[in-house]
């Protein structure tokens, strides 16, 4: 009985403190909320037109480099089909904000102001694209997550290439409203603009969607890293036979990832359909898109979640500053990839986190315990 | 004392590799229990498949009576049957307290997992001073340690080891064996696959001795230890 109480007194003593509570669980949700309203109305009126685009892309870049590193760092599986389940996604939210702006408003023009009608037909449009790419993870991840290296890698890559394939198949799309409004939803979702691409989407992309999801996609992965649930994904990584003797189902964890991932990626796809400057179509998101955002996890150092953050950053400006030396531009930039991959092939980081490297470790220590 | 794990006639291949020929095997609970024989004779195959992580062509498995042949290996887990896997097998960019953790996987009960945590440091101080350490940097021993305090984490009925001499020194094996007895004492029962026969055969209980697939000696570990046959073949003397 004594030792029976002791570890009673153990569990409580473990449990945490309201205060702390407080500040690991409540405060992150506040401030994935309140970082997006600094970016829409602090910085981006602020800094102008160019660089709140370049910021956009960054967010998107972002979200999809920190979601494939759930399956290519974590996991340690390796997948590059990461821009198939972006157009799953980006092609689901434009029918819902396509088609149905046509059905609710009898247009396709951004309706409502911040936070207004339209733009919640947007949060609607980007959480089916979630769930449809998320869908399509599964699909594809049950059969060939029994896959391993580079067999896997086909897979996805051959995934990727279907999506694109079958998108520009498609016909032209529907832009007289009596003929929406008579048109079932089945055969309007043929209609999506084949190889030209999904044009006349509402720009409902703002820095305000776009930091949030990046704010949230971030706050799943870190808090996933460290939890148990996060490093049974780790430990597939570290040795996949180790980890199955520890009872982690590992088929199990491994579609887990996929699905993640492929939500995530849903998301990017659908804040990429609705930004200004950007055509939805099947070209800019072929295999060259999904190499791009492993690039962004292999810089960032696989499996480090502010790594990839970095690197998605890097990325993105990387080009916009080469412009002044243009015909260089893509030669800087390919050099650049091969002399990190030189000086350092385990990424910027590794797979340790920003706070835990010296420079930085200073200034996060009073948070750290 | 009842039986706790039952191998009969269980053959496994590799392909078209058959290496195990037919292998019958008793643990009774509270032993330990020792599998003997050279390299490739298929001591390690038959704890995969006891594990599951190799699923065998015929023959039975079970455990307290219970079939476990061709389940799942994270399954057999949560039936109380937990691996320190050949080659340690230790998760090497993570720290001891996150590996060890992992060993707690298939549980939930906190308060339960915090006093098994304790009581694996306490056999491990070594563990205990290096909590917070990648166990990538650990030395053999210390990751020997390691993966069997891990698997510990999982509160086996029945803990499988896989040579857990291999590559440490002398001292370092003497200390390792001295605590599987202490493990064994308080209730643990040990299926042992080693090379090293001496050892083996001093903390088993129950010894066999297997050579191409085949069980072809299995006695008390201390008449095994005395037979001419081991004496010759495995101990290297007379």
């Amino acid at each position: 009985m004594a030792r029976e109480s002791g570890l009673k007194a153990r569990a409580a003593a473990l449990a945490p403190e309201p205060m702390t509570v407080l500040k690991q669980s409540v405060l992150p949700l506040v401030a994935a909320f309140v970082i997006p309203l600094i970016f829409h109305f602090g910085i981006g009126p602020s800094v102008g037109a160019y660089p709140s685009k370049v910021l956009l892309d960054i967010g998107i870049n972002v979200v999809l480099a920190v979601s494939l590193n759930l399956v290519n760092g974590f996991t340690g599986q390796f997948s590059i089909g990461h821009a198939g389940f972006m157009a799953v996604g980006g092609y689901t939210a434009g029918l819902v904000t396509y088609y149905g702006g046509y059905r609710i408003w009898g247009d396709s023009l951004p309706h409502g102001g911040f936070l207004g009608a339209g733009e919640m037909l947007f949060l609607v449009a980007t959480i089916a694209a979630a769930l449809s790419a998320a869908a399509f993870g599964y699909l594809v991840g049950l059969p060939s997550l029994r896959l391993r290296g580079d067999y896997l890698a086909l897979v996805t890559l051959g995934f990727g290439e279907i999506v694109r394939v079958m998108i520009q198949q498609t016909s032209d799309i529907a832009t007289d409203a009596t003929e929406i409004a008579a048109t079932s939803w089945p055969s309007l979702l043929w209609k999506v603009g084949g190889a030209l691409g999904f044009t006349g989407l509402p720009f409902y992309t703002s820095l305000f969607w776009v930091w949030l999801w990046v704010s949230l996609t971030v706050l799943v992965a870190s808090r996933l890293k460290t939890s148990t649930h996060g490093r049974a994904f780790l430990s597939i990584r570290e040795d996949e036979i180790a980890a199955e003797a520890m009872g982690i189902p590992t088929t199990t964890i491994k579609v887990r990832a996929f699905v993640m991932s492929a939500a995530f990626a849903g998301v990017a796809g659908s804040l990429f359909a609705h930004e200004v400057g950007t055509t939805l179509n099947p070209g800019e998101l072929g295999f060259q898109k999904s190499f791009e955002v492993v690039i962004m996890v292999v810089l960032g150092g696989m499996g480090s979640v502010s790594g990839c953050v970095l690197a998605a950053i890097v990325v993105t400006v990387l080009p916009e500053l080469l412009r002044s030396v243009d015909e260089y531009r893509m030669v800087a930039y390919a050099l650049t990839l091969i002399l990190m991959m030189i000086l350092r092939p385990q990424g910027l980081f590794g797979l340790r986190e920003i706070w835990e490297i010296w420079p930085f470790k200073a200034l996060f220590r009073s948070e750290a315990k | 004392m009842s039986t706790m794990l039952e191998i009969s006639g269980l053959h496994v291949s590799y392909g078209a590799i058959q290496a195990l020929h037919g292998v019958d095997l008793k643990v009774e609970e509270g032993q330990i229990v020792t599998l003997i024989g050279s390299n490739g004779a298929g001591k390690s195959t038959t704890l995969r498949a006891v594990s599951g992580l190799l699923k065998p062509v015929s023959g039975t498995i079970t455990f307290h009576g219970q079939r476990i042949d061709g389940m799942k290996a994270h399954d057999i887990v949560r039936l109380g049957i937990s691996q320190a896997p050949e080659g340690r097998g230790v998760f090497a960019n993570m720290t001891v307290a996150e590996n060890l953790d992992l060993g707690a996987y298939v549980r939930d009960d906190k308060a339960g997992i915090a006093s098994d945590m304790e009581r694996s440091l306490d056999l491990f101080p070594r563990l205990r001073e290096r909590l917070q350490q990648k166990a990538g940097t650990l030395s053999g021993g210390e990751q020997q340690m390691l993966a069997i305090g891990r698997a510990l984490l999982a509160r086996p009925k029945l803990l499988l080891l896989d040579e857990p001499s291999l590559g440490l020194a002398p001292q370092v094996v003497a200390t390792i064996f001295q605590i599987l007895r202490d493990i064994n004492k308080s209730g643990t029962t040990i299926l042992l696959v080693e090379q090293n026969a001496h050892m083996a055969l001093e903390v088993a209980h129950r010894g066999y001795v297997l050579e191409v697939g085949r069980v072809v000696l299995s006695d008390d570990a201390k008449v095994l230890a005395q037979s001419d046959e081991v004496r010759k073949h495995y101990l290297g003397v007379g």
